[in-house]
């Protein structure tokens, strides 16, 4: 009885009282007010001109106008900004070049993390815990410092040239620092936690009897691997692949420290428009479409967390 | 569970790890490098160490960063843990969707946007920006991390021990502080080092979001590694990680101690009832 | 009632054949809606003071539902709950004269066994000194004493539900709810601690409501047994008159083993029935006082213990009396059940005592045999 009487939506005896009213409302408005207005602020700036002053832009309306200025204001509105964004082939480059890096980052974290958490949820369980906590461990350090360790590595003089020139695999120092590729390994370093963690809480939680069933029942190990296991990981896949995805394709840090001239990446351009050429409009704009580009991802994230936090209650 | 897979298993493992912290250990030794040359190996040396104590520019930001972490993590994790409640015993609320959807976009919300988001809104409203902006934004982005982890904790609560001790004449506010508080204070807790780890680790947020005098370690971390490698940062960055790393340890040490004489009691109950 | 503190006067004790009896716990047309789901529905009962009163059911019949109501935990949607004459209406629960026994005994794990038996005592503001002789008392009661000072996890399970009990019964509440109180402890241990709680139960004079899905809990520890069914009341009765004269073939079939034979009412008169039950089940007479009309179907129902199995056939073979061949048999030791295949394709189950050390029994498989009873044996429902 308890299943379908506890599961049920909760109608505790206590009636809403001040205290509980406030548990709602104050995370409620501190998000409201830091995290969805600045959104609305972002579109109304994108929308203004761009003014050599400080700050520099020119507001288009203002809330004190009240109605009559709001009017004002939207009359005033400009595409400008946007049209810049179509005009250039640059953004558009940057856009695209963003949405493959993560792409392929994200396909890459996959396959590097997969074998290690799989192997972690089939470690014994003694030592799980450890190598949870080896896994985590990196994550609690500086993300800042954990690039920068891969400039010491990858640049030309560098540690990884200088190994290999000593073993003899080339015998000239390769170009790996301020490329594309230092950016791929510098995101699936950076990204290798959030893939893990979710793939090996779903691995771990599956029945390893259904292994042994389906071993029973003539499934070979790799044919029950393709047919069991992964489906059953898919959750922590998706969870992953979402963790990955969607910051890279805003990332700044690493195209900034590790690739070079030539990595177009969304993040960086934005930061660029904002502290070298002081265009707050262009900027906003920016951030506008890549907003509109991750909303679909996010919302699927979302809905996949959502889903989940239900499941597991 | 065949020879060859547990063989693969434990390949994979090891070298993901190594693959993790290879990078980190090179930069630890390096910090002990004699030579300003951060790829030549030239003796044993601590010196860099030495010269970081005396870089006031440094020691400052480091100082404004941890005032940061913590102003923000602590509040962060008042309101992660009162979001958490929400989420996980409100039921079905009057806009609770996008409630819940203002809870998880920043955990994977690109940080350029949100410090751009930020900025634009403190400029609006004219507040002065530096040191408070930056624990603002750190607490909007850490509040939902911490929620997160806190509405783990809360989803496996059992429930009937709140509903015990409201039978038992106790007002649901006190059950709250007296009961439910410290049976989730483990997560809580992690909450609040999470968030204080992601406040240290902020170059973007903190950049769009700082105002004159409020200079953040990691700010000038990234403005010295723009302009090249030193040891120095090298000698930073391994203070910072064996601040953490000890943080750590310890704190998983003695959760295991805790669940260790927990077991051993709990077979000592089974075995002489 | 003032009497009613050693077994032998629990006999006497009907509170609820005494018209002039006041209602300690009452329902009065009450529902409960979660959504769309009816947990309970217009359900009207009435519970006396010193009684020891299960709500049996499965899952899902509501019974959890209707104890919530009393704690104050969950409200009616429609109806009201009173109790002691008090409409506990917008009571909440830390301020009703009620405790309960959780299922899962949610004792609090950062508390030692001492603080928890505090824990509503302190609520209460009660004086220190004090609050430590009562919790000395409670622990004496229970017998756990030595283990004052341990904390929930070092507790085996009996154990762990000892300490329930004292601590809901530290507040002397005016109504203990018992939630599936035994449901985690293994059987033997749970056959004991029933009688533990009858026990408990006549020596503090309390009024207890359990819920349980065990009809055998239910049977050995309360005076009278409410057996629910999709958030109704089905029957209530007491144990022997559940067991006994079940009202419906749905509490029939819940409590123990029944063989239920489909027929049509032929004779219905004061205190006879006769039932035509076809082919298989031949005629059947009743002594019975029903109110029925010849032609509605009806339901013979009787337990395979008041059955006798026989290979040779009685002398009336027309009258309460079926024939068939042994189709199965299961021995559990104390007893046998030999499952029965009538002509008309239907199996009964009839249970012999197995009174000697042979392992060999003398009635086997394919045996023709004959299943008879008195005319007192069994019941005819019609719904």
């Amino acid at each position: 009885m308890s299943a379908t009487d506890r599961s049920a939506p909760p109608t505790p005896g206590n009636r809403p009282n001040p205290a509980r009213w406030l548990v709602v409302a104050v995370p409620y408005l501190w998000l409201f007010l830091l995290f969805l207005v600045p959104f609305v602020i972002v579109i109304k700036i994108s929308l203004s001109l761009t003014a050599i002053a400080q700050p520099p832009y020119t507001p288009v309306f203002d809330l004190a106008g009240g109605i009559g200025g709001l009017i004002d204001g939207i009359s005033e509105f400009t595409v400008e900004n946007y049209l810049w964004l179509t005009e250039d082939a640059l953004y558009a480059r940057a856009y695209l070049s963003s949405l493959t890096i993560a792409l392929v980052s994200t396909a890459l974290v996959l396959l590097v993390g997969y074998p290690i958490a799989y192997g972690m949820a089939r470690a014994p369980k003694g030592l799980q815990p450890t190598l949870l906590m080896l896994i985590i461990l990196p994550f609690w350090t500086s993300f800042l410092i954990r690039v920068y360790a891969w400039i010491g590595i990858l640049k030309k003089e560098g540690l990884l040239n200088q190994l290999l020139l000593w073993i003899g695999v080339i015998s000239e120092p390769l170009t790996i620092l301020n490329t594309n590729t230092a950016v791929y390994i510098g995101i699936v370093y950076s990204y290798l936690p959030f893939m893990v963690l979710p793939l090996y809480a779903a691995l771990e939680r599956m029945d390893r009897t259904l292994l042994e069933a389906a071993a029973d029942l003539g499934c070979p190990p790799i044919r029950a691997f393709w047919k069991i296991t992964f489906p059953l990981s898919l959750p922590g896949v998706i969870a992953g692949c979402f963790l990955v995805f969607i910051p890279v394709t805003g990332e700044f840090v690493i195209p900034d420290l590790l690739g070079g001239s030539d990595t177009l990446m969304i993040g960086k351009t934005l930061w660029a428009e904002f502290f070298a050429n002081r265009d707050w409009p262009l900027a906003s704009a920016v951030a506008v479409v890549l907003l509109v580009i991750l909303v679909v991802p996010i919302v699927l994230f979302q809905n996949h967390e959502m889903k989940r936090a239900e499941r597991e209650a | 569970m065949n020879s060859r897979t547990s063989w693969f298993n434990v390949t994979s493992v090891t070298l993901g790890l190594a693959f993790l912290y290879l990078p980190i250990l090179l930069l630890i030794i390096y910090s002990f490098n004699e030579s300003r040359l951060v790829t030549v190996w030239a003796g044993f040396s601590t010196k860099w160490y030495v010269e970081l104590f005396s870089n006031k520019g440094l020691l400052d930001a480091a100082w404004v960063t941890l005032r940061v972490a913590f102003f923000s993590a602590t509040v962060a994790t008042v309101l992660g843990t009162l979001a958490a409640i929400t989420l996980v015993r409100f039921g079905r609320f009057y806009g609770r969707t996008l409630f819940s959807g203002m809870i998880y976009a920043p955990l994977v919300m690109p940080d350029v946007i949100i410090g751009l988001s930020l900025l634009l809104l403190f400029v609006s409203v004219d507040f002065g920006r530096g040191f408070w902006t930056i624990v603002l934004a750190h607490i909007t982005c850490s509040m939902c991390f911490v929620a997160v982890v806190v509405q783990s904790r809360l989803v496996a609560f059992d429930r009937s021990l709140e509903e015990a001790a409201l039978d038992l004449g106790c007002p649901p506010v006190k059950t709250f502080f007296q009961i439910t508080l410290p049976l989730i204070a483990p997560a809580v807790i992690a909450g609040w080092m999470l968030a204080f780890t992601l406040s240290l680790d902020d170059l973007v947020i903190a950049s769009f979001t700082t105002g004159p005098g409020a200079t953040t370690l990691p700010m000038k971390i990234y403005s010295q590694v723009r302009l090249g490698v030193t040891p120095e940062i090298n000698a930073v960055s391994t203070i910072m990680i064996g601040l953490v790393s000890i943080g750590v340890i310890t704190a998983s040490l003695m959760t295991k101690r805790r669940q260790a004489s927990r077991i051993r009691a709990e077979r000592q109950a089974a075995a002489n009832r | 009632m003032a009497a009613k503190a050693v077994g032998p006067v629990k006999r006497s004790f009907a509170p609820w054949r005494d018209p002039a009896s006041a209602p300690f716990i009452e329902f009065r047309n009450v529902t409960k809606r979660f959504g769309d789901f009816v947990a309970v529905d217009d359900l009207t009962l009435t519970i006396y003071e010193r009684e020891f009163f299960a709500l049996l059911g499965p899952s899902g019949c509501g019974k959890t539902t209707l104890m919530r109501m009393v704690a104050g935990f969950d409200e009616p949607t429609v109806g009201e709950v009173l109790l002691d004459g008090q409409n506990l209406a917008g009571v909440p629960p830390y301020r009703r004269p009620t405790n309960m026994m959780f299922q899962s005994y949610a004792l609090f794990p950062h508390m030692t066994v001492e603080a928890n038996i505090a824990f509503g005592l302190k609520q209460d503001r009660m004086p220190k000194a004090d609050i430590a002789t009562r919790v000395e008392e409670m622990l004496a009661l229970v017998k756990l004493t030595p283990f004052a000072k341990r904390k929930p996890h070092q507790l085996s399970g009996g154990q762990k539900q000892r300490v329930a009990l004292a601590r809901s019964l530290a507040r002397k509440p005016k109504v203990l709810l018992l939630d599936e109180p035994l449901g985690a402890l293994d059987k033997k241990l749970r056959e004991d601690t029933q009688f533990e709680l009858v026990d408990l139960q006549q020596k503090l004079g309390l009024t207890f409501l359990i819920v349980t899905h065990d009809q055998e809990e239910a049977m050995t520890v309360a005076d009278r047994v409410a057996v629910m069914d999709q958030g109704r009341i089905i029957q209530v009765a007491t144990p022997a008159e559940v067991y006994e004269q079940p009202n419906s073939r749905y509490v029939a079939d819940f409590i123990g083993d029944i063989n239920l034979l489909e027929g049509r009412i032929t004779v219905c008169n004061d205190g006879f029935i006769r039932l035509d039950c076809g082919v298989g089940g031949g005629t059947v007479e009743v002594d019975q006082t029903m109110d029925a009309t010849p032609g509605e179907n009806g339901w013979f129902a009787i337990r395979p213990e008041k059955m006798t199995l026989s290979l040779d056939p009685p002398e009336n073979p027309t009258v309460n009396c079926i024939a068939g061949d042994v189709w199965d048999i299961g021995y559990l030791g104390d007893v046998s059940i030999y499952h029965v295949r009538l002509a008309g394709g239907a199996t009964v189950k009839a249970t012999v005592t197995n009174r000697t050390r042979l392992v060999e029994r003398p009635i086997s498989w394919d045996d023709k045999v004959w299943l008879t009873w008195p005319r007192d044996a069994g019941i005819v429902l019609t719904r």
